[in-house]
């Protein structure tokens, strides 16, 4: 798990001098599930097809083992790649997919046999072997695309999106598998995903990407819990981001009240963005609160509440087991460590304000989002095309 | 859908007037005496003494299909990778030829290559003999080639263009080199159009007779001239229907046999 396998040094990507790349630097250790999460056009498909050969970045170093790959064609390279909406000959059966990169490597028709059958065992595809392509579900062109890539045995699995088409019930069980997978067979994945449940739920680490940039590296945990910038913390679940002041080590002013956190190595009084997840809030009576606002609505999840509250103008999501009227005035306390600070960044004051609720649902799917990010998007448009049909 | 239906009807009308009945008549014809109007088997049992001209028309067809496809593959396949723009211009430019009628194509070689035509005449100014370019089966594949090539092309341009260029990577992917994912993806996928051109190019040329006529002698008479002349100078329609029936089949068996060989009852038209 310590060996690292893959490196990026500074790899840049411009196509027709749109920056889709920017400086990246990555690192990836033997046996890794790491993920690429961002949103559309943010870079992470590229950064994909630079590790499996199909891209060259324009500037920059890729590393595999140690050795400089930049020249080496995909078809020499120690990885296979799990496509987009799978990319199965369709001139093929599944047995015949599947042994496809065995019979280029010329094994022994007899080995060839074997490490097809396990393979399609192991994803549960036995008795499919002289199905044709169009007869099978998605779920299982899925499989038979991940068994293609992983009879091979690479060093590296690359995983575009592979779960995009599916949908939701059988995208809950193909992550499972692909996780079980992945223990069982030692292999390095990386994985793409625009979807940040399955990027928590499944991961070693997470990069984050946005605007050709990594936002920010680390466990799961780490980029739920302490999100470095308001781009992360908004992307990844649900944020409420407030402008704030750092007084001093510990102690953060917002909403012109003081309130202890557990972050300290800021400048006195700089002004930071504070985030507070939706689910630390903890609701009390007018009296009890630290601050006091008005219920603006209420939706009910299943497992909790979505209940909009509107403190001086600023609306705030808190998610609660307790039923609150509309126009009921509550009161809210928050820990210290219900309380996480960021230095300010580009994103400052982009996100995390809910005046607008329902359109916070749809912005990981609204193009004009990032409207001065239009044209990094158009520049990679097949991707952000597949990903935006994947999404429905 | 009774709607969709209805929509065919002037086709289907169509279809019945000029090719369901006019077959039928050729079936009459084909099977009745020419002076008696008797039902005979007479016109089917002569044409054994037309067998050489069948083999020889079939063998020039195919030789011709052959070169079409040889060179009409490269050029599909290169069409098929430029940016869109210059894909249009390139179409075009196939296209062209069949904009200029046939027989004026054909008269054009005819002008190129006789005894006193200008190529001849070009090689006997730089001092040299004379060739035997016209008036032989070379000839003859030459303007079946040039005539019909852009029937070979456009069917396989319109195949290998829809090849999803994520299979391609695929292959990269799983170990192919350049060649390796021509002869493993790229062109068993585009074997519908291969099925197609070929089709496309065999049926007409396996029943040419101008071409045969004005680019070849004597010996490289064709089916499609022995038809014309039953129906012209012999006057013997009935012979010539029971020929035209019998090269129909034939064609149909030449067909049969290309799709069992590639496997696919795919075919794509352009």
């Amino acid at each position: 798990m310590s060996k690292e396998l893959i490196r990026l040094i500074d790899c840049s990507m411009a196509f027709d001098d749109e920056i889709v790349l920017d400086s990246i630097n990555l690192s990836i250790k033997n046996e890794e599930f790491l993920t690429l999460l961002g949103p559309s056009g943010c870079g992470k498909t590229t950064t994909l097809r630079i590790i499996g050969g199909f891209l060259q970045a324009t500037s920059g170093d890729v590393l595999f083992d140690g050795e400089r790959i930049n020249d080496v064609p995909p078809y020499q390279r120690k990885v296979n790649t799990v496509f987009q909406r799978y990319a199965l000959f369709p001139h093929l059966d599944v047995y015949e997919n599947v042994a496809f990169g065995l019979r280029l490597a010329k094994l022994p028709e007899q080995e060839i046999d074997e490490r097809v059958t396990e393979m399609l065992e192991i994803v549960s595809l036995k008795g499919f072997e002289n199905r044709s392509i169009s007869q099978l579900s998605g779920g299982q062109q899925q499989r038979v695309a991940i068994a293609r890539a992983l009879v091979n045995r690479p060093k590296v699995l690359l995983l575009d999106e592979p779960l995009g088409a599916l949908d939701l019930r059988l995208r809950k069980d193909m992550q499972q598998e692909l996780k079980r997978i992945q223990q069982t067979l030692g292999i390095t994945f990386v994985y793409v995903t625009h979807d940040q449940e399955e990027a928590l739920s499944m991961s070693d680490t997470v990069v984050v990407m946005d605007r050709g940039r990594i936002q920010q590296i680390g466990t799961p945990e780490d980029i739920y819990n302490e999100p470095e910038n308001a781009f992360v913390a908004d992307f990844i679940g649900e944020s409420n981001i407030l402008d704030g002041v750092m007084l001093e080590d510990y102690v953060v002013k917002f909403f012109g009240r003081k309130f202890r956190c557990l972050d300290a190595g800021f400048e006195p009084n700089e002004p930071v963005d504070v985030v507070v997840r939706p689910e630390d809030v903890e609701i009390v009576t007018p009296e009890k609160g630290q601050l006091t606002g008005t219920v603006t609505s209420v939706t009910f999840m299943g497992v909790h509440y979505d209940t909009i509250v509107d403190f001086h103008g600023f609306k705030w999501l808190i998610q609660t087991t307790e039923h609150h009227d509309v126009d009921e005035v509550i009161g809210i306390r928050l820990g210290p460590d219900d309380i996480h600070i960021m230095h300010r960044s580009e994103y400052s004051g982009m996100f995390g304000d809910y005046s607008s609720y329902s359109e916070e649902y749809d912005e990981m799917n609204d193009p004009d989002l990032y409207p001065e990010d239009l044209s990094e998007d158009s520049s990679e448009s097949e991707e952000g095309a597949a990903e935006e049909g994947s999404e429905t | 859908m009774i709607h969709t239906k209805r929509l065919a009807t002037p086709y289907i009308v169509w279809m019945v007037l000029f090719t369901v009945v006019p077959l039928g008549i050729v079936f009459y014809y084909a099977f009745t005496d020419s002076i008696t109007g008797q039902f005979t088997l007479e016109n089917i049992i002569r044409i054994q003494s037309y067998m050489p001209i069948f083999i020889k028309s079939i063998w020039l067809a195919l030789i011709s299909t052959l070169v079409c496809l040889i060179i009409g593959y490269p050029v599909a396949y290169y069409i098929a990778q430029c940016p869109p723009s210059r894909q249009r211009l390139l179409y075009l430019l196939v296209m062209l030829p069949m904009c200029i009628s046939f027989l004026l194509r054909t008269m054009a070689w005819v002008s190129l290559l006789d005894d006193t035509g200008i190529i001849n005449r070009l090689i006997q100014a730089m001092g040299m003999k004379p060739l035997p370019l016209i008036r032989n089966n070379g000839a003859v594949i030459l303007g079946m080639v040039y005539n019909y090539l852009p029937y070979m092309i456009l069917p396989l341009y319109s195949v290998i263009l829809k090849i999803d260029s994520r299979l391609i990577e695929a292959a990269q992917d799983l170990g192919c080199n350049s060649p390796q994912v021509f002869t493993k993806v790229i062109f068993p996928l585009s074997m519908p159009g291969v099925i197609s051109g070929f089709t496309m190019v065999f049926v007409p040329a396996v029943s040419t007779f101008y071409i045969s006529q004005k680019l070849g002698s004597s010996g490289t008479t064709l089916i499609g001239d022995v038809i014309e002349s039953q129906f012209k100078a012999a006057y013997n329609p009935n012979l010539g229907a029971a020929l035209s029936l019998i090269l129909m089949v034939l064609v149909f068996i030449c067909i049969g046999i290309t799709r069992r060989v590639s496997g696919t009852e795919e075919v794509a038209m352009p």
